[in-house]
């Protein structure tokens, strides 16, 4: 049986770009392909070309063993072949099944739209893949994971059978990312093919069945993701070895640098996001904030580093205390701050990165001088910056918005590590990065804490905050669970303590409970 | 961070206090004009002999003031200690009540034709409604138009212009049609094709509308008459419908471009949230990336819409000259356009609300030349103002908040 879907040397330019360079690449019907590479390995030019975005210069696409002529979405729709953009594509204020139907509309009585033939489809659908999706529901109030499924259902609804996922998981929490693997299981259960792309190996291994590596707008090999580790597959990526652990000598803490105690924050929705915590981070050590997204750890980071007021409660840095101080005087006193949205608290997309380098330091000298900044000295600093820390681009004056990703955080983090702090603050310092960057940007906060200064980091990765923390703080709704040492953890329980369930028995219990 | 549930609270807390204060404004603003045997006269019979001839209302000013002030300042008690489900229909009818204390006063001693007036009303908004709807094509597309005075007057040249020389104002229906149509092409073009800034060239579309229609007017409409002087619309009164009192001549005895209006309004509701073209023009203003990967043009969706809207405004240039004065003036459209944008944006972008703020905006305008007429004792420059002003505070603070399309004036780029 020929695959069902079949791309040959399939080349693509952009303007001083070789995106996709010969690309050779084969789907069998019920399985799982992992695409896999790092970001800007042209794994999404890729599947852009498959879908109609873009047109190649080169190459040919069978699907089920016809050549195919993918000009525009219309074609690829045509051929079944569906696709879940990285971002979104949904309109928020319309309902799941006026999103589902767009494009495709049910009609009746010549000319008005049948809403509820589509809402009916679309209830068919979500039962028979098992999504749990109400058609009735406003896409807009809808969390990101069932946001997901809205998407899938969309290409359901046009009878694709071969489905694109782009960096589907990116988004996701792991109680979301588990419930979208039952949903791929049960997809190709029922005869779909389904192309994922990642850049998680963890995940690669978990749900794909084959996996293809691009490296640089090339194939660079395939792979039975159940045969390898994810070491190899990640010098497979990267083109070298690449350690994943983070190499680290046991910490050294010192003397209290941010003490935090009883402190209670008001979140966005008018309820209590921080109720009550307390703890401290000492110099030489990295404390890591375990937790499932949104129980309250940006409120909390927002209070250490004065974005957000409390509502009471002390926070001590050094000899300050700075519950509700301006951001600025936080800074001035010692502070780094990795930003969590690194889009709109961390750069000014339109500036260029050397300035970007100095939004911290602008106002101060060498950079100023009384009201004038000193371009010299900024182009100077920002030479040096780029180049110890590895920042990829064209040149300082490029704006940081047409930075990839992980070269946007390296740009952050130049300009907070580079400077003499006592305290680390890093939200979601790897979120979206690819191995290589996420190395760095661990290896770069390692040796700030060996510098001497107190690091805290928050991650909704669990096994980032395992290899990267030496203690482990665990958040759930609000409260501290427990504090663990991050040498006699076990991920297990630390599982547990997220869902705000304390050991096993308790568990049990509860569901018990609940049954 | 502020909490929602407090900010509405204070919301409420606002509108109540308001409301009390529009019960002391009736009493101080409009009883100190009146002594206790004044009587104020409403008629509600157009001169046309009715079928069912209505009698007049006559009353005591002062005791018509009084109460409405009584009924105003319960309303906010009311909301004070209560608080009203459907506050916004309660406001509405508190702003009425103050509209009437107005006119109770301003008809002391005189009578005032209520029937009369909100005729005028009608007539008044219809060009307004027909702008805020050709607003609302094309932004619902996510193309801000800020040209529709532009093709107003453009509508209103080519209807004056061909509508005389063809001696038929069906011919200059069409050329109307055609014109705005035309100025439609050109804001889409720039727009879409070039991606000019939109309210850049909005701007230019009504300067070189000005600009043209002006020049062309003076050289030769207003030199020749024979150039300038088209057949109107008759009014067609409804049978049986025209004959129902107070509602038949409000609504049933008008021009065809009247009822046209009427019943684009119904349509382009209908069309815009029951039909595919709708839903996608919707798309396509929300979240035309959406829309591009499931097979939907754009641009061409965009295209269609503001070309139609062009057209509707031409219509609106059409009902000045064809429905009204039968000739063509240099700017003759006086802002209409820009006051159908508000009307649009006040009618959050759905063409039932624009009607709604259009009828607003007309009665203020009937109002403030009643009020001329009957020559009440305030400076004309203010009674011009009042009723804007009336409406700004009513809109402006209170109303809930409208919503503009995700993706309104912002050009799309493939790819």
């Amino acid at each position: 049986m020929p695959p069902v879907l079949e791309l040959k040397g399939i080349t693509k330019r952009f303007p001083g770009v070789l995106a996709n360079d010969h690309i050779d690449l084969k789907l069998h019907e019920g399985e799982v392909l992992a695409l896999l590479g790092e970001n800007g390995a042209g794994k999404s030019t890729l599947m852009n070309v498959l879908y109609g975005l873009y047109t190649p210069e080169e190459g040919e696409i069978f699907v089920r063993g016809q050549l195919a002529a993918i000009q525009e979405p219309n074609d690829a729709i045509d051929l079944g072949i569906g696709m879940v953009h990285q971002h979104f594509m949904l309109v928020p204020v319309f309902t799941v099944a006026e999103n589902v139907m767009l494009g495709m509309e049910s009609i009746k009585n010549g000319i008005l739209l049948d809403r509820q033939d589509a809402a009916e489809r679309v209830r068919d659908i979500s039962q028979k893949y098992g999504l749990d999706v109400d058609p009735n529901d406003m896409v807009g109030d809808l969390p990101v994971g069932l946001q997901q499924r809205v998407e899938i259902i969309k290409l359901l609804y046009r009878n694709a059978d071969i489905l694109i996922l782009d960096e589907p998981t990116a988004v996701l929490t792991p109680q979301e990312v588990k419930g979208l693997f039952e949903v791929i299981r049960s997809l190709v259960a029922q005869g779909k093919s389904v192309i994922f792309i990642s850049h998680k190996l963890k995940e690669i291994r978990e749900i794909a069945d084959h996996v293809a590596v691009l490296r640089r707008g090339k194939m660079v090999g395939a792979a039975d993701p159940k045969q390898c580790t994810e070491r190899d597959l990640a010098s497979l990526m990267v083109g070298r070895d690449v350690i994943l652990e983070v190499p680290k000598k046991p910490a050294n803490p010192e003397a209290v640098v941010l003490a935090v105690e009883d402190l209670r924050v008001m979140g966005d929705r008018g309820k209590l996001a921080v109720e009550g915590i307390s703890f401290e981070v000492r110099a030489g050590e990295i404390v890591g904030v375990a937790g499932v997204q949104g129980n309250g750890q940006t409120e909390l980071v927002e209070v250490l580093t004065g974005l957000r007021e409390a509502l009471s409660g002390s926070v001590r840095l050094l000899d300050h205390e700075i519950l509700n101080a301006a951001p600025r005087v936080i800074t001035e006193i010692g502070t780094a701050h990795v930003p969590e949205d690194r889009h709109r608290d961390g750069l000014v997309l339109g500036y260029s990165v050397a300035d970007n380098l100095v939004l911290n330091t602008y106002y101060l000298p060498p950079v100023a001088r009384g009201l004038v900044m000193q371009e010299t000295v900024i182009n100077q600093r920002a030479d040096e910056l780029v180049a110890e820390y590895d920042v990829r681009t064209p040149s300082i004056m490029t704006p940081a918005g047409n930075l990839s990703g992980g070269n946007q955080q390296k740009v952050i983090v130049a300009r907070e590590l580079s400077r003499d702090v006592a305290l680390v603050i890093a939200s979601q310092p790897t979120r979206g990065l690819d191995v290589g960057s996420i190395e760095y940007i661990h290896s770069q906060l390692v040796r700030k804490r060996d510098e001497g200064a107190a690091v805290f980091v928050v991650s909704s990765e669990l096994d980032e905050v395992l290899s990267l923390a030496d203690r482990i703080v665990v958040l759930f709704d609000g409260q501290i669970m427990d504090v663990v040492s991050a040498e006699t953890a076990v991920k297990e329980e630390i599982g547990l303590l997220m869902a705000g369930v304390h050991s096993q028995a308790e568990l049990e219990a509860k569901r018990e409970a609940a049954a | 961070m502020t909490d929602k549930l407090e900010k509405e609270g204070r919301r409420a807390r606002n509108i109540g206090i308001i409301f009390l204060l529009f019960a002391v404004a009736i009493l101080v603003l409009f009883l100190p004009g009146t002594d206790g045997g004044g009587l104020t006269t409403f008629t509600f019979n157009t001169s046309k002999g009715e079928v069912l001839p209505l009698p007049d209302l006559v009353f005591a000013t002062r005791l018509g003031l009084y109460l409405l002030a009584l009924v105003t300042a319960f309303l906010g008690a009311w909301q004070l200690a209560r608080g009203f489900e459907q506050l916004n229909a309660v406001l509405g009818g508190v702003a009425l009540l103050f509209i009437l204390g107005f006119l109770s006063w301003a008809a002391r001693d005189k009578s005032m034709n209520l029937t009369g007036m909100l005729q005028s009303t009608l007539l008044r908004s219809i060009p307004i409604t027909l702008a805020a709807l050709s607003g609302v094509m094309c932004e619902r597309s996510g193309i801000v138009n800020i040209g529709i005075e532009g093709m107003m007057l453009m509508g209103a040249f080519f209807a004056a212009l061909v509508g005389s020389v063809a001696d038929s104002y069906w011919w200059g229906l069409a050329a109307a049609l055609l014109g705005g149509g035309l100025a439609g092409a050109l804001l889409a073009v720039l727009s879409i094709r070039y991606k000019v800034d939109q309210i850049i060239a909005g701007t230019a579309i009504t300067i070189l509308s000005t600009g043209l229609t002006s020049y062309f007017s003076s050289r030769y409409l207003q030199a020749n008459s024979a150039l300038n002087s088209p057949p109107t619309f008759r009014p067609i009164a409804l049978p049986i419908l025209s004959k129902i009192p107070i509602i038949g001549p409000i609504f049933f005895n008008h021009t065809l471009l009247v009822y046209l209006t009427l019943l684009l309004v119904a349509l382009i509701y209908v069309m815009l949230f029951y039909t595919r073209w709708g839903l996608r023009t919707r798309a396509v203003g929300e979240h035309p990336r959406a829309a591009d990967t499931l097979g939907i043009d754009v641009f061409k969706i965009r295209y269609i819409n503001v070309i139609l809207g062009g057209m509707i405004a031409g219509l609106g240039g059409a009902y000045l000259v064809l429905s009204s004065v039968a000739r063509f003036d240099e700017m003759m459209t006086g802002g209409k356009g820009y006051i159908g944008l508000a009307a649009m944006i006040f009618g959050n972008w759905n063409p039932i609300g624009a009607l709604g703020s259009s009828l607003i905006f007309g009665f203020a305008d009937s109002l403030q030349v009643k009020l001329a007429i009957m020559s009440v004792p305030i400076p004309s420059q203010f009674l011009l103002m009042a009723p804007y002003l009336v409406t700004m505070i009513v809109l402006a603070g209170v109303v809930g908040k409208s919503r503009a399309p995700a993706a309104d004036g912002v050009p799309y780029e493939k790819g």
